[in-house]
């Protein structure tokens, strides 16, 4: 398959600290004990899409995120890390990196997906209409979605939690709009072409763009270049593309255009009345674009396609500490096929050589990294503990994501909480949804809620 | 009247309590459209009277009632009442009573709108209470082969559950693009079916908007539904109209008054026909036109042509879509085009071509006549080589031998075009004369149109005494009516000829150029641009071809060397463009100082000696402009914009207005005056004041010398 696939790994997530640092950029977050990249490259490569370039905001970061790849996966995948300036937003880290890109259609995945739904898919269908771009939807969380709102996390100007409005064909093929909930004020303005065009549109607020997207290389290009003002893919290249989609200036590809030029040259004198005609009688057909086009002979159309992940799929995007807490557990947890391991017969990873006290109980639903050692009558329930971890005794964890090397000492309670890599818990500390930086040293017998743990 | 409301209150709750099947089922028919797109054929007829295919159009209405199990009907009547219940009582209707059909005509002759019939309606209700319950409510040009009985009762069940739900409005997936009647756009919920935006559109282009509260839950858009405007209404409706007195139409007013006004929750629901039904409403000669062609084509099966439904006379159906009255007498040299339709007693010439057209009973058509995609009714007559396309051509009309229709004609009754006339394209032609009292198109849509018919009626015996006034040639008769300006460009689009085709690509640009416009000028936010602001660009555009213009005459005037000579031009552009002298002087100094700025000069210097020179030559005209201290003002305004945009003029401002000063261009006054009006603006507005501080200052110094001098 001629496709690159371009992986924006973002940098440091002001919406994921403390638990991103200098140290693990988000990309390299653990979820399950691995980093959330992992997930995606896997998913990647289910679909046989091995020809891979992984953006990383700041130089520091990509040296992190290529050292980790590079004792992860070379033998399997054929990785590039490119790095680019911090804070360019999505289309400007497509810009930076625009040189590499070669092949006829591009597949932009954000870097911090836990999913199941195959990319493949979505090639595939972008293939098949020749779409100049390809829009992955899947259901919104009905809990209300954990959206960050930027792409990859780091436009933040926007405001969190805010719906998607699609509006698709009748055949939901095409994607006739897109807005952002927040930002329509008080009502939707849907361009009466693009509606006459496609006769149905329905608008609906239940799907959620996944930042999976597919799109033509020669498209995309000409947007960035075009529009150098455009700085996310989501809020300006592609509601632009959208908007413009009966109206392109953007040629899919110079031999394409070329002879589609000489084919229309010839043909639309005769066929203009044949299609005229076409469009009085039918104006929904599902090639809408082609009717169209040929109508209007001068004017070129691009196609804007959605692939609709189906509702018993997983999607998760990794934006927010509450979406870190919830990918942790379903991970290991209802969505365990992700995860890769194998559980045991308790529904739970205890690593051979962790070490266990006696009547210490680790439930379901946890998972206990290699070389950890837990004390004596401790309780794990529905967590991720990472490696070489001690744990003391009598500690209770619940619902939390202890790192490696962290140090938990005796007596401690850990509710909904993340403790991060070498973090250490002095004796009887009771945490309940706190986040403990890297290297934080929380004083023996201190009883917290809601609270973030970081040095500065 | 109180006790009468508690009998109709009884009624209703004895009827909840019912078995609501046991209702009868009601219809109203509107025999009226109160609209006048139908002039002037429908001045002289009521539009329900006239033929489709052969057939009055209130008969098809009638008999698909009928078949879907309606058991009584009120036709409701107002222009040419008297009329429409003759023809019922002569018709079928009332001679062939059916048992389980009950025809009733209501009759007032003053309403003028759907709104004023069903008050009127609710009124008569008050006494009479003929409406029990729920009523199918159509309109009496409606064709369709619809069941209605399961569409009630979908409705009473939903009624039943959600008191709110009170009409049910029929929509059909539109086949075509019919022009004709202005497209839809609708917001529905696709699971419950209730209507939640309803815009009829006037332009295609722009943006729909729809209102934030909708998206919560999938919204289908719709552009491709056509409104049947058959609607099954609860009790309600009624009411509705009485308290809303100012409701006319039923769906700009009604419709969008409940979904935009949300009056006490009422909700409307659509209801989507099958495609294997038929339903259509003519609203307009395209309508008219596309209806007959979809029963000559058999879609209304069983209301087509060959089958009587309605006491009128089966025609045979021959091959290729051919409908002929078995005692139509035709030459057998006449050439019948497939999708035709013959009546009653019609004869028809040697080497006629006849095709795609409807020819009613008891027409006479001559030898080499073409006649092709036209309606022509009863009792025609068409003399020998006259070529008819896409016309409507009423009963009684005689055409005389080589007289040409151009297509988009229509002929209202007894209009006699005249020997080899050429009717122009689009043209309507009446024995009427046009009324000339239409105040608006308001009150054009909604005047009765049985007002102004009794004087008009009389004109005709005037008209035919004095012939002499025909407009149709020398032995015709009938006035061809003017198209209203602004309607002109619409005839087209509602006329039975095809679309042509350079209309369609101008409807076609017209979206694309919306776009193109769309694109540059809607900010982000999508906030479009209030009205002001477009009128402000308007005039501001004006101005700049005025410049424009007064720039390139000011050019050519100059190789002419002579003052007056110039003046004139520029005057000429003036009241061309009906500018204010200010404006000229602005625009003449503009030309000067673009003329110095693209004389060749090397440095400042040299163009400050350009500009000098330009303008110690043609002060006189200047002058000429600038008489008053206010108008110098302006020039002054207009030449620091000037320097905002060119780099090279700015350092030479104050120099040149000094000059300008020098020279008496303008006045010491002035530069004072504009030197206050500035003195209160922003910083950055201040560069050019800053730069002639200097000569202000002098100029006051100056002047309060004088002041001296003089005291």
């Amino acid at each position: 398959m001629d496709f690159q696939v371009v992986i924006l790994a973002g940098g440091f997530s002001s919406y994921l600290v403390p638990l991103v640092s200098k140290e693990v950029p988000k990309a390299l977050l653990p979820v399950a004990n691995r980093p959330v990249l992992s997930y995606v490259l896997d998913l990647l490569e289910s679909s046989n899409l091995k020809d891979l370039i992984v953006v990383v905001e700041g130089e520091d970061a990509a040296l992190k995120v290529g050292g980790w790849i590079s004792s992860a996966c070379v033998d399997r995948l054929h990785v590039e890390v490119a790095a680019v300036a911090e804070n360019v937003g999505t289309a400007g880290a497509l810009r930076a990196i625009a040189h590499h890109l070669t092949a006829k259609d591009i597949l932009i995945v954000s870097g911090d997906i836990v999913s199941d739904i195959p990319p493949g898919a979505v090639a595939a269908t972008h293939r098949r209409h020749d779409a100049a771009v390809t829009v992955m939807l899947c259901a919104q969380p009905v809990s209300g979605p954990s959206e960050s709102g930027g792409s990859g996390g780091k436009d933040k100007t926007k405001k969190p939690a805010c719906d998607d409005i699609i509006g698709l064909d009748s055949l939901k093929q095409f994607l006739l709009y897109i807005a952002k909930g927040t930002e329509i004020k008080k009502d939707t303005r849907v361009k009466k072409s693009i509606l006459c065009a496609a006769g149905k549109m329905e608008i609906r607020s239940d799907l959620m763009d996944s930042h999976i997207y597919a799109f033509k290389r020669a498209v995309l290009q000409e947007v960035l270049d075009q529009k150098p003002a455009f700085r996310s893919l989501k809020q300006d290249v592609l509601p632009y593309l959208v908007r413009t989609q009966l109206r392109s200036d953007v040629f899919s590809d110079q031999s394409n255009v070329e002879e589609n030029g000489n084919g229309n040259g010839k043909n639309n004198m005769q066929n203009n009345e044949v299609v005229l005609s076409q469009i009085l009688s039918n104006a929904s057909m599902p090639s809408f674009h082609q009717v169209y086009e040929s109508g209007l002979g001068t004017r070129k159309t691009h196609k804007c396609c959605v692939y609709i992940a189906d509702e018993s799929k997983y999607f998760v995007r990794l934006n927010s500490i509450q979406a870190f807490m919830d990918v942790n557990r379903d991970v290991i947890g209802e969505s365990n096929h992700l995860s890769g391991y194998s559980f045991s017969a308790h529904h739970n990873i205890v690593h051979p050589s962790a070490e266990l006290g006696s009547k210490t109980t680790v439930g379901p639903h946890c998972m206990l990294g290699e070389g950890s050692q837990v004390g004596d009558k401790c309780s794990v329930k529905r967590s991720v503990i990472g490696r070489h971890c001690r744990i003391g005794s009598n500690v209770k964890i619940v619902n939390s994501v202890v790192m490696d090397h962290a140090t938990i000492g005796d007596g401690c309670s850990i509710q909904g909480s993340v403790i991060c890599s070498n973090a250490q818990l002095q004796e009887r500390v009771t945490l309940r949804d706190c986040q403990v930086e890297a290297g934080y040293v929380v004083c023996a017998g201190s009883e917290h809620k809601g609270e973030t743990f970081a040095r500065k | 009247m109180g006790a009468q409301k508690k009998v109709a209150a009884a009624s209703r709750v004895r009827e909840d309590s019912e078995d609501l099947s046991r209702q009868r089922l009601q219809a109203i028919v509107l025999a009226d459209s109160f609209t006048t797109q139908f002039r002037p054929i429908t001045l002289e007829r009521p539009k329900v009277l006239l033929p489709l295919v052969n057939i009055p159009m209130i008969d098809y209405t009638l008999a698909w009632l009928e078949s879907a199990g309606i058991e009584e009907i009120f036709v409701f009547c107002c222009a040419h009442s008297s009329q429409v219940i003759d023809y019922l009582e002569k018709s079928e209707w009332y001679s062939r009573p059916n048992p389980n059909l009950l025809v009733r005509t209501i009759v007032s002759p003053k309403s003028t709108s759907v709104g004023d019939a069903l008050r009127y309606i609710y009124e008569q209700q008050t006494e009479t209470s003929q409406i029990q319950g729920d009523f199918v409510l159509v309109s009496g040009d409606t064709v369709s082969n619809m069941p209605l009985a399961d569409l009630i009762q979908e409705h009473r069940d939903r009624k039943k559950k959600d008191e709110k739900a009170i009409m049910t409005m029929v929509i059909k997936k539109q086949s075509r693009l019919g022009l004709g009647s202005d497209k839809i756009f609708m917001a529905v919920d696709p699971l419950t079916k209730q209507l939640l935006h309803y815009e009829e559109d006037i332009a295609r282009i722009g943006d729909l908007c729809l209102d934030k509260s909708l998206l919560d839950s999938t919204v289908l858009v719709c552009n491709d539904m056509q409104d049947c405007y058959i609607d099954i209404c609860s009790s309600e409706v009624l009411s509705l109209f009485e308290d809303n007195f100012d409701y006319q139409h039923l769906r700009r007013h009604f419709v969008n008054g409940l979904l935009v006004d949300d009056i006490m929750g009422y909700k409307i629901f659509t209801h989507e026909i099958q495609s294997s039904f038929y339903a259509a409403r003519i609203d307009n000669l395209r309508s008219y036109d596309m209806v007959s062609k979809n029963i000559i084509q058999r879609w209304t099966y069983p209301y087509v042509p060959d089958i009587n439904f309605s006491g009128n006379r089966a025609l045979k159906l021959g091959r290729r879509g051919i409908y002929r009255a078995s005692d139509a007498v035709q030459s057998r040299s006449a050439d019948i085009g497939a999708s035709t339709v013959i009546g009653y007693g019609t004869k028809i010439g040697n080497g006629g071509k006849i095709f795609n057209s409807v020819i009613g009973n008891g027409c006479c058509i001559g030898s080499n006549v073409v006649i092709q995609g036209s309606y022509i009714w009863n009792n025609v007559t068409i003399e020998d080589g006259c070529e008819i396309r896409n016309a409507i051509v009423c009963d009684g009309v005689k055409i005389r031998a080589g007289a040409v229709l151009q297509p988009g004609v229509v002929l209202s009754f007894n209009v006699v075009v005249g020997r080899d006339f050429v009717v122009p394209a689009y043209s309507k032609v009446s024995l009427l004369q046009q009324p000339t009292t239409e105040d608006s198109d308001e009150e054009m849509e909604y005047a009765g149109s049985s007002s102004g018919t009794a004087d008009l009626l009389s004109g005709v015996n005037n008209l035919q005494l004095e012939s002499k006034a025909s407009e149709l040639g020398p032995d015709g008769t009938g006035y061809i009516w003017k198209v209203c300006d602004n309607a002109h460009d619409e005839e087209w689009k509602h006329s039975v000829v095809p679309i042509p085709m350079d209309k369609l690509a101008d409807i076609t640009r017209a979206m694309d150029d919306d776009d193109i416009e769309d694109e540059s000028v809607v900010p982000p936010s999508g906030e479009l641009k209030s009205d002001t602001d477009s009128i402000n660009t308007d005039a501001n555009d004006d101005y700049g071809y005025f410049e424009r213009e007064v720039e390139e005459t000011f050019l050519m005037a100059i190789i002419k060397d002579d003052v007056d000579h110039v003046i004139r031009l520029i005057n000429s552009r003036r009241f061309a463009y009906n500018m204010a002298s200010a404006d000229c002087a602005g625009a003449v100094f503009y030309s000067m100082m673009r003329l110095a700025v693209n004389t060749p000069h090397n440095s400042a210097s040299e163009l400050y000696r350009n500009a000098t020179t330009i303008i110690t030559k043609w002060k006189g005209v200047l002058g000429f402009y600038l008489k008053q201290t206010d108008e110098q003002i302006e020039v002054i305004m207009k030449f620091e914009e000037m320097c905002e945009e060119s780099a090279e003029l700015g350092p030479l401002f104050a120099q040149i207005v000094h000059f300008l000063y020098e020279k008496d261009v303008v006045q010491e006054d002035a530069i004072l005056r504009w030197g206050e009006e500035k003195a209160g603006a922003d910083e950055s507005d201040k560069v050019y004041l800053k730069q002639c501080e200097a000569l202000i200052q002098w100029l006051k110094e100056a002047s309060e010398e004088e002041e001296e001098e003089d005291s």
